[in-house]
């Protein structure tokens, strides 16, 4: 039995009448690419926000790592080890990629205001290590010849490979992606899967959130599906493909 | 620190010096007025840079900046006057007044945590008032501010023996009052820029800019953005405290009066006009609108007179005039405020 990294525990989220979670309960284990797919408006990215703690679950909750998750403090999610992208790409678009991916070193890094004024040598050593980890980081991501152009000149697929770099920039035992190939061509989508493979091959946990199903079911270890906020199957992506609810909900027969 | 070695940086580096060394005896050569006027201006640059922490990098619109400057000219006053009998030295209060200001800072930056935007623009002018209106009635039951009528007699700035008031003779030169307040000034703003490039390269600034950039993707990259907004508040509040202080002593007097919402709205102008969030920008800013109405209002009767043979308006209107309809041109033809960082220039330009 693999070692459980995430539980959701009946997880609940309405908004006014809207259900958009009913009690959804998974597991996510240790080491695996995790795909969570399902129509528009399924609930996946409000599942996303619950874990991520920008929403606050009206039921149940999360378990991470051994220890419950703190709803509404999404810093100390990423403390704990929980990065995410975002659907709608979220960069700091004024500052420079590698300053984007330097301050995704925040919350491994300790230097406070009077560091920064007097400059002392731990503050000067922590900034180099910052700025040769975020350099690093856009090495992996194979942007690192735009480190000095602003986020948003960049073009789309490198905002998500550097949404991704500033995500694994703080060191993430779960990397959440939201939509990572949407609006990306074969070809990008194909360099995309290659990254993903990269990360879980260094031994971080995916979760992956995707309308890609060739991309979902090529990659992952195990697919949950989500309909009308209700998980509708949890299992390898071969018996997944095959099942009746499933493709009733995709095709609304 | 190699920058230091190149012979053209160290050349405009002993350049620009010599020119600060010599400007308060220029300056004088026009009366001791000017001296005084540039003095307001290098105050103005101390609060346009700590004004630009809050507003430039952090991106939170403060517009009762100027209640900070109260307080820490406040605290001077109160510590150094006849009024309560104390006579503390400027190197003691001056923390003090930091501090308080500090406090101050965050006493308004905790409940406005969830505002951004118009909503917190109006709440930190509140705040601005509602400081201004405090000092101008806590004269009873227990007379503290002194009311309307401000706090007179405030000790100069003094080491030991050297006080900052009056004429010194040092090296056959006669340095008046104003010119040793300009130079301890210089200092002081030469500390508030370093402190100000410092802290822009650094783990806190860059958390402050991604705050001001995407808050949302802030706390998700694990930013805790209450603490680190308050930090914000609070470094640029004992900015203002520290300025507060200084201007306190240079004046020698203190009123309400000096603390009004027009004066938050100067040295917003000054930040906006000059370039948002970028250090050599709000430095221009800050000098060019707090000696351009000082120009104008010497020069605007002296050249009606010259082109009309007589005074057509009066001068003291007309200087206001012009100076909004400068501010109006700014904005209309460098929107980005007259020296830009790079960056948002060409955002605002559309150029690649």
């Amino acid at each position: 039995m693999a070692e459980v990294l995430l539980q959701a525990n009946q997880v609940a989220k309405h908004f006014g009448g809207v259900k958009a979670l009913r009690d959804v309960s998974l597991s996510i284990n240790k080491g695996e690419v995790y795909g969570l797919i399902g129509p528009n408006g399924a609930g996946k990215t409000t599942f996303f926000n619950c874990m991520t703690g920008l929403y606050v679950p009206d039921g149940g909750g999360f378990t991470f790592d051994g220890a419950p998750l703190i709803a509404d403090a999404p810093h100390q999610a990423a403390e704990r080890g929980i990065a995410r992208t975002f659907q709608n790409i979220r960069l700091f678009g004024n500052m420079t990629a590698l300053e984007n991916v330097m301050v995704g070193r925040h919350v491994r890094t300790r230097a406070g205001v009077l560091g920064a004024m007097f400059q002392n040598a731990a503050t000067r050593a922590e900034e180099a290590a910052i700025r040769q980890r975020a350099t690093d980081l856009l090495h992996y991501v194979r942007i690192e010849d735009r480190a000095d152009d602003l986020a948003k000149n960049l073009s789309y697929g490198d905002q998500r490979r550097l949404e991704i770099a500033r995500a694994l920039a703080t060191e993430p035992k779960l990397l959440c992606l939201d939509e990572p190939a949407a609006g990306m061509n074969a070809t990008e989508t194909e360099e995309l899967r290659d990254l993903i493979e990269g990360i879980r091959a260094d031994g971080t946990t995916i979760l992956l959130i995707e309308h890609d199903v060739k991309l979902v079911m090529g990659l992952c270890d195990r697919v949950a599906v989500l309909d009308y906020g209700a998980l509708v199957i949890e299992d390898v992506p071969a018996v997944v493909q095959k099942d009746q609810r499933v493709i009733e909900a995709y095709l609304g027969a | 620190m190699k920058k230091w070695l190149n012979p053209r940086s160290a050349f405009g580096i002993s350049l620009i010096a010599i020119a600060l060394i010599a400007l308060p005896f220029v300056a004088a050569m026009g009366g001791q007025a000017w001296v005084r006027i540039v003095n307001f201006a290098i105050l103005y640059v101390f609060l346009a840079l700590g004004l630009n922490i809050v507003v430039g990098f952090a991106g939170l619109l403060d517009l009762g900046y100027i209640a900070f400057y109260a307080v820490g000219a406040y605290a001077y006053a109160l510590l150094a006057s006849p009024h309560f009998g104390l006579h503390l030295p400027f190197w003691v209060i001056l923390p003090i007044g930091a501090l308080l200001a500090c406090v101050f800072g965050v006493l308004l930056g905790s409940p406005t945590l969830k505002l951004r935007g118009d909503y917190l623009a109006i709440v930190t002018l509140g705040f601005g008032e509602i400081v201004r209106i405090f000092m101008n009635n806590l004269n009873a039951p227990v007379n503290i501010t002194n009311g309307p009528q401000g706090i007179t007699l405030i000790d100069p700035v003094a080491f030991g023996d050297f006080k900052f008031s009056g004429t010194t003779q040092i090296f056959g030169f006669a340095l008046s009052g104003p010119q040793k307040y300009y130079y301890l000034l210089v200092v002081l703003s030469i500390l508030v820029i370093i402190i100000n490039l410092r802290l822009q390269n650094s783990r806190i600034g860059r958390a402050w800019q991604a705050i001001r950039e995407d808050e949302i993707a802030a706390k998700a990259v694990g930013i805790n953005t209450r603490n680190v907004k308050l930090l914000a508040f609070a470094m640029g509040a004992s900015f203002g405290g520290v300025a507060g202080g200084v201007f306190a002593a240079m004046q020698g007097f203190v009123s309400p009066e000096s603390f009004s919402l027009i004066e938050s709205v100067m040295i917003l102008a000054m930040v906006v006009l000059g370039g948002m969030g970028h250090i050599p920008g709000v430095i221009l800013g800050a000098v060019l609108l707090s000696v351009l109405p000082e120009v104008l209002r010497y020069g605007v009767g002296p050249l009606q007179m010259a082109v009309f043979g007589k005074m057509l308006v009066d001068p003291e209107s007309l200087r206001m005039l012009v100076f909004g309809l400068a501010l109006v041109l700014v904005m209309r033809f460098k929107p980005a405020g007259l020296w830009p960082s790079p960056e948002r220039k060409r955002e605002l330009t559309g150029e690649a």
